[in-house]
């Protein structure tokens, strides 16, 4: 289910919920698949005693990866060319977080996306680029 | 992270998948990813940053036998060692900032890749924040058991003065 260029328009959006009330046992479960054990992510204790922050939070390549899926979701499995982003704030226990594919650009086989993830108070969490191969 | 050799593995793109809470077929069923367009089960896109798990020195596992910086008895283990830019940012103070791939072909289970690390730029900047901000570059190679280069990821990690204002 590959996009058709004659079908893109500059400005056309794609729009997914990636999480509701991210939870921390998520937060767990990404750290076991990808191997990120940093206690910032799942140990409370470290996290606000020693380094200072209220709670733990969300691996930023947690939200490249939900946001991965929205992405793939768009341009169709194994279409992706280039995928990169900014981590811009820190995701959090019980955020909720939506993300919004833009086309910037539709030429030669390719289209160009900006990708934006915002969390429950608008605030951008993650902000980048994609590029993928389309019909 | 420099790698080996990383085996990409049907069960661990499972786990992967769920991880990013990623419903889609095709990182879970051989049956339906044979009717897809790539025509088997492929790695989602972030799924090389999963190396870590065959770098036998990556710092942001705990280590069999060796104290560990996180919680136990006491609320660190070890004093935070310093880390890379790349990864996942680090302890005491190192975060993820960027994170960039570029996809020469997509991973399938079968593949098995290495990963070659070279260092890349290295630059600071004031945040009211957290202070000084030191920013470092690594770019990662992986390239599969023929010797070809399917992705190259550019990680950046930043170290910060002191802890995020929230």
């Amino acid at each position: 289910m590959a996009l058709n260029a004659a079908d893109l328009n500059v400005g056309d959006t794609y729009t997914e919920t990636l999480v509701e009330n991210l939870s921390r046992t998520q937060i767990v479960q990404y750290a076991g698949a990808s191997g990120d054990y940093n206690p910032l992510h799942t140990d409370e204790i470290y996290t606000t005693k020693v380094a200072g922050y209220p709670t733990v939070f969300a691996h930023g390549m947690l939200t490249m990866g939900m946001t991965g899926r929205m992405l793939t979701n768009y341009v169709g499995d194994g279409r992706l060319m280039k995928y990169g982003v900014r981590f811009t704030n820190q995701v959090w226990p019980g955020d909720s977080l939506n993300s919004t594919a833009t086309v910037e650009d539709v030429a030669d086989g390719v289209v160009k996306l900006n990708v934006q993830t915002v969390n429950q108070d608008g605030t951008v969490v993650l902000s980048g680029y994609a590029e993928a191969r389309v019909d | 992270m420099a790698v080996d050799k990383f085996l990409v593995e049907a069960s661990h793109i499972m786990m992967f998948a769920r991880s990013v809470a990623d419903a889609n077929p095709i990182y879970y069923d051989a049956d339906y990813a044979k009717t897809t367009e790539p025509g088997s089960i492929v790695a989602p896109p972030t799924f090389a940053q999963s190396s870590a798990q065959f770098d036998p020195d990556y710092f942001l596992r705990p280590k069999i036998g060796e104290p560990w910086f996180g919680s136990g008895k006491e609320p660190t283990g070890v004093p935070p060692k310093s880390g890379s830019g790349g990864g996942s940012g680090g302890g005491g103070g190192g975060l993820h900032a960027e994170q960039h791939f570029e996809y020469h072909r997509h991973l399938k289970p079968g593949d098995v890749l290495s990963a070659e690390v070279k260092p890349g730029k290295s630059w600071e900047k004031e945040s009211k924040r957290a202070g000084k901000l030191m920013f470092s570059e690594t770019v990662t190679e992986y390239r599969d058991q023929n010797g070809e280069l399917v992705i190259t990821a550019t990680g950046v990690g930043v170290r910060t003065e002191r802890p995020v204002d929230q």
